[in-house]
């Protein structure tokens, strides 16, 4: 009841005038960085960060600042759906899983579907989220303190686990292309020795390969090279474009709420270990896939798919933000960010930050609540616009497109040799999509492969090369268990069904 | 072996997915040769660094080994097209102006760049007139500028043009 | 070529406006567009946020014209920010920050680049390093400590673990050297970033850490992590209570424990080589006034920093002392680059 009380304060907080107009400003500025990919949210809570220094020193500013900057967070979580659904371009990271059904859907002619789909079931993610944060705090703040370097290491082997195994390539083809996302990710500093691997001596290959300009070329460009051999338009033109549709698929969401459920789950869980948005998201695609009854149709178009990745990344960007109070470590390079304006604005993210800055925190998690709420508000209205953008003729979008991935991958390290990439990555996810090499596991490797070697090795300096540390603890070995269970699920089916069949 | 007749095949799938195996199987032992030069043994107290990365290379080298046997085996059944000459002309018609266009980027700035790419496209591959041209490929180089350099200060390659503007 | 021209031209402007107003003073040069303020390392980390209150410091008090912008290039354990700012020969248009790794990165990595291709401007201020070990162990004081830590090191699996950020960096160093004082062998495990390591050793993952004061000090205040001593041959001036109980100045030193190892870390900013000495004044200038803020002092008694500041000559004297010492404390640990 206390929690409650608390709550109503921080809304009566967030409720000012001022606030909701600087919620609506950061949620539409969100929106515009989540688009581009070349703005990611890191940049633009960046950016904003010194404005916010002088708004902190007024009273009550510390909570209009976070306001902004988190709304600018929102934004950007809903953002990042958009170029996904509709040209097969994750704006972010944690989008990449959206493009798998989100784009077939749009080439269906069902864009405004797709986007309805998405927005609300990211809503529907954060709100899981927040009431979580609200009433569960402390106890799952704790929880986050249980892991160490094996447990991350299982919960990164469970996220592949849930999501590879059951692709209907050749299975030596799945093979290759993870393997190959897998020796991309090791290119760069290694991150326990700190020697440089597979650079050759190239400086431009410190940084190794970066997940987002693959992700561009990979997708975006493939996506657009591929569309050439069609001939010069795009398919799903023909869109609806009223709200009519917000309404038509908001018949049909409930339908999922299963999907929904566990995909919160999910990515409540991700947020707060915090393993991020990104393996949540394909942790959730992967699970439904399997769990649907649909499951066979994944990948053609199904607004399930569309459901299960964009409410794990939500709930799993939302909670992320509870480490970052409680503990002081971000879960995404935004979440950084705000944690350095935290620092700025002379609060100190650590256990205490609930007792000490009752009016902040509270009002911060009220400004959860409404931000979403104004974040749906300003992306379903657009649902038409966004879906209208389909319309323009091929030969006007096309090169915008091609101008704003490379603006993308420039920004990720200020460099043109990531443009040159960019194209390489282009002409490969051609290929590879005519030859059936599936680009999912490619990707997921290339997120995952980095973090995913680095708590395994931290785990055995801890372990000292005993491999039974990833049994070592009920938690760990749950996580472990339940990451091989989920490996051989499609064996066991297939033994199942031969012995049936005997 | 070659005598594809329908239409004009410019590469046949087999070709293709010969080439790609062989990519790999080299990207593999590319991999490996370097792990080993890090060291690739599990050592006192853990994987060295160039553990993981030896064994993906070997795995890597493994499936597409198989992919190539796989590709040699149905050469002889399969004779289908990766891609017809048209086809390929398109793509190839939007490739080589992109690639131009990351060329550009560096002397001309990405504004300029991106204008010249925009423009070039309209005009050659959608036939649309001059005024319409002109304004989208200015007035979408003028928005970004504004986003990124005004707005969000993300600093991005500027030439010639932006100094004589006093803008870079 | 045209940059070395303008600037040389500019130079030359600046010489005669200065012989002509000698007794203005204002400053001979300034920005003419947006400086770039590079960070070589990722977002959220110690430099990083330095970065950020210093130009959040400059836009609220409007200490520049121009504006300024943070960018982060921390690829290759940061060889990427220095390497551009090398390459940037002449640029008075971009600025950056330090910390260890000026010196770690290159010796351990081999990428070609040293501070000497830098023009020093200013020291901010040196970092603090602390031993932290969770609250709920017995070890009230250094001594405690190695000496448990010397009963465990025969055996591998029972070593002390000692959490870090990064691999062969400040951090690591410091392990490496109390290990050679004492005799005492750590397993050191390296992690993202300063508050993972904290949380870590919250958690009970590993047994101790060096992390600076900012990183930890919330777990310190909550009663979850306990310092033991700090690596700076003077105790912190800070006296006002963080805890209940304790000041930053009541952190003993390892020396007065009897664990002779300092470190040090740099917060200073340096410029491309080949700038005029009228830019480098400027920003000198610049950053003075950032210093005498009171959002500035406020950031340094959180940070709990060491506020030497200096600059001109004595700052690249001290640089180059602590690039000696960072190749012997390297080479003793075995981190060069072959």
């Amino acid at each position: 009841m206390e929690e409650f009380q608390s709550l109503m304060q921080g809304f009566v907080i967030a409720l000012s005038l001022k606030n909701v107009v600087l919620m609506f400003a950061g949620v539409i500025l969100g929106v515009i960085i989540g688009v581009l990919p070349g703005l990611g949210g890191a940049n633009g809570v960046a950016i904003l960060l010194p404005l916010t220094f002088s708004m902190a020193q007024s009273p009550g500013g510390t909570t209009s600042a976070i306001i902004l900057l988190s709304s600018i967070y929102w934004g950007a979580l809903f953002g990042g759906a958009i170029t996904s659904i509709l040209f097969n371009i994750p704006g972010e990271p944690w989008s990449v899983a959206t493009t798998f059904d989100g784009y077939p859907l749009a080439q269906n002619g069902r864009a405004g579907a797709a986007l309805t789909a998405a927005f609300t079931s990211s809503f529907v993610g954060a709100l899981v989220a927040v009431i979580m944060i609200t009433f569960l705090s402390p106890v799952v703040a704790k929880f986050a303190l249980e892991f160490g370097p094996p447990e991350f290491f299982a919960v990164y082997l469970l996220t592949f686990c849930a999501f590879v195994g059951m692709s209907k390539e050749s299975p030596f083809k799945t093979i290759a292309s993870m393997m190959l996302g897998f020796a991309m990710a090791a290119v760069g500093t290694d991150p326990v020795t700190g020697a440089l691997r597979l650079t050759f001596g190239h400086m431009e290959l410190l940084n190794g390969f970066d997940f987002l300009v693959a992700v561009i070329g990979l997708f975006g460009i493939g996506e657009i090279l591929l569309t050439l051999e069609e001939g010069l338009e795009f398919r799903g033109t023909k869109a609806k474009l009223n709200l009519r549709v917000v309404l038509d698929t908001w018949k049909e969401l409930p339908r999922y709420w299963l999907t929904s459920l566990r995909s919160a789950a999910v990515g409540c869980f991700m947020g707060i270990v915090p393993g991020g948005a990104t393996p949540a998201s394909f942790m959730s695609y992967g699970v439904a896939r399997r769990f649907s009854k649909d499951g066979e149709k994944f990948g053609t178009g199904m607004v399930e798919g569309v459901v299960a990745p964009e409410t794990a990344a939500h709930a799993a960007g939302t909670s992320a933000l509870l480490p970052m109070l409680t503990l002081g470590v971000p879960g995404s390079p935004t979440a950084a960010v705000l944690l350095g304006g935290l620092l700025i604005w002379g609060l100190q993210p650590g256990p205490l930050l609930f007792v000490e800055q009752k009016d902040f925190v509270w009002g911060l998690i009220a400004s959860m609540y409404l931000g979403n709420i104004a974040g749906l508000i300003v992306v379903l209205t657009c649902v038409p616009l966004f879906a209208a953008i389909l319309r323009i003729p091929f030969a006007i979008v096309a090169p915008v497109i091609m101008v704003i991935c490379a603006i993308g991958a420039f920004t990720v390290h200020n460099a043109i040799f990531d443009v040159w990439m960019m194209i390489v990555f282009g002409i490969m996810g051609y290929v590879f999509k005519k030859l059936n090499y599936p680009l999912a596991p490619l990707v997921l490797a290339i997120v995952l492969g980095d973090r995913a070697e680095a708590s395994f090795r931290q785990a055995m300096l801890v372990s000292q090369g005993d491999m039974s540390i990833f049994f070592s603890t009920p938690l760990v070995g749950v996580l472990t268990g339940l990451a091989m269970f989920l490996l051989l699920w499609p064996v066991v089916g297939a033994l199942r069904t031969r012995l049936k069949g005997r | 072996m070659s005598e594809g007749t329908s239409g004009k095949p410019a590469i046949k799938t087999r070709t293709m997915e010969i080439a790609v195996a062989a990519f790999v199987l080299l990207c593999g032992a590319l991999v490996i040769y370097d792990s080993a030069r890090l060291g690739a043994k599990w050592g006192e107290d853990g994987p060295q660094a160039g553990y993981f990365p030896f064994y993906i290379g070997l795995i890597l080298c493994g499936a597409s080994v198989v992919n190539l046997f796989g590709a040699l085996a149905a050469a002889r059944r399969d004779n289908s097209e990766f891609v017809e000459l048209g086809k390929l002309k398109l793509v190839f018609s939007v490739l080589i102006p992109t690639a131009v266009y990351a060329g550009l980027i560096g002397p001309l700035g990405l504004y300029v760049a991106s204008s010249v790419f925009i423009a070039f496209f309209m005009r050659w591959l959608g036939k649309y007139a001059w005024w319409l041209v002109a304004a989208v490929s200015i007035g979408n180089s003028v928005f970004f500028f504004i986003i990124f350099e005004v707005w969000f200060k993300i600093p991005l390659p500027k030439g010639p043009l932006e100094s004589a503007l006093g803008l870079g | 070529m045209r940059a070395d021209t303008r600037n040389r031209l500019r130079a030359g402007l600046a010489a005669a406006v200065l012989a002509l107003a000698p007794l203005t003073g204002f400053a001979a040069w300034e920005p003419t567009k947006t400086v770039e303020f590079i960070v070589p390392a990722g977002t959220g980390g110690g430099a990083d946020q330095m970065a950020r209150i210093i130009q959040s410091i400059i836009a609220k008090h409007n200490l520049m014209k121009q504006s300024m912008v943070v960018v982060n290039k921390g690829g290759g354990a940061g060889a990427e920010g220095f390497l551009d700012v090398k390459g940037a020969k002449g640029d008075p248009h971009k600025i950056i920050i330090t910390l260890s790794n000026l010196f770690t990165t290159p010796l351990a990595t081999g990428v070609p680049f040293n501070w000497r291709d830098l023009t020093p401007v200013q020291m901010m201020a040196l970092d603090q390093f602390v031993l932290w070990v969770n609250a709920e162990t017995p070890y009230k004081t250094s001594k405690d400590f190695i000496n448990e830590g010397k009963a465990r090191s025969a055996d591998p699996a029972k070593r002390f673990k000692m959490a870090g950020t990064g691999s062969k960096q400040e951090d690591q160093i410091i392990t490496v050297a109390i290990e050679q004082k004492t005799g005492l062998k750590f397993t050191y495990i390296p992690f993202k970033g300063g508050g993972d390591v904290a949380v870590q050793l919250v958690g009970k993952h590993v047994d101790s850490s060096v992390n600076n004061p900012i990183e930890a000090v919330a777990q310190w205040r909550a009663g979850k992590l306990r310092p033991l001593c700090v690596f700076d041959p003077k105790r912190m001036p800070y006296k006002t209570k963080v805890t209940d109980t304790q000041a930053w100045s009541d952190i003993p030193t390892c020396k007065e424990q009897g664990l002779e190892v300092d470190y040090l870390m740099l917060r200073g900013i340096f410029m491309a080589a080949g700038v005029t000495p009228e830019q480098v004044q400027y920003y000198v200038d610049v950053l003075k006034k950032v210093r005498e803020t009171p959002d500035w002092k406020d950031f340094m008694e959180k940070g709990a920093f060491n506020q030497t500041a200096l600059n001109g000559k004595e700052y690249a004297d001290w640089v180059a002392k602590e690039e000696a010492r960072h190749v012997a404390l390297m080479k003793a640990a075995g981190f060069i680059a072959k």
